[in-house]
């Protein structure tokens, strides 16, 4: 599938790739907003990728991750969960952990 | 088309027999909610698996007609 393909492509080409309404700069819903802003915080380097632009890429990664909402959050074409997850990973300093771990920061 | 939140609740404890839910309706409009949900099926789930069973047990609702839920899980 050609979507999956973009998707695959997408993961392996940005280390910290963030799926959001929106852009970094100017998001579009509070969640990716949430998300986004605690990379920032962090001092992260990542990608944002605006799924409002692309139909089929909105509904392509939700079926790629079975996971039904925005923003997903991938670090090193791992899957590390949505809104909810990476901000309690945050509140725990679990993230930074994991960011570390994997040599983002 | 908003959701109430007892429908949350009757969606999640069907699927989930064990769980105690605690919504809150976030603005008052059947549409922003967030719950904390804690069950035995969640023990020893990573944090992804966990939200997937609740997400699973809305039965395909969220991010359609339920736009707004944020979810805190907990084994108990």
């Amino acid at each position: 599938m050609e979507i999956n393909k973009k998707i695959e492509n997408l993961i392996n080409e940005n280390e910290v790739c963030l799926f959001m309404k929106g852009t970094p700069d100017a998001p579009q819903c509070g969640f990716s907003m949430a998300v986004s802003n605690v990379l920032k915080h962090l001092n992260v380097n990542f990608k944002g990728i605006n799924v409002l632009l692309d139909e089929n890429l909105r509904q392509g990664i939700k079926d790629f991750s079975d996971w039904p909402t925005i923003p997903q959050l991938y670090v090193k074409k791992e899957f590390i969960g949505g809104c909810d997850i990476v901000k309690e990973m945050f509140e725990k300093g679990e993230l930074k952990k994991l960011l570390e771990e994997k040599k983002i920061i | 088309m908003p959701l109430p939140k007892k429908e949350i609740e009757k969606l999640i404890t069907e699927s989930i027999p064990d769980a105690t839910v605690e919504i809150k309706d976030l603005m008052g409009d059947n549409n922003h909610y967030s719950a904390v949900i804690k069950s035995s099926k969640f023990n020893n789930l990573s944090k992804i698996d966990q939200h997937k069973l609740v997400y699973k047990s809305l039965k395909g609702k969220m991010g359609n007609e339920l736009h707004a839920l944020s979810i805190t899980t907990e084994g108990k």
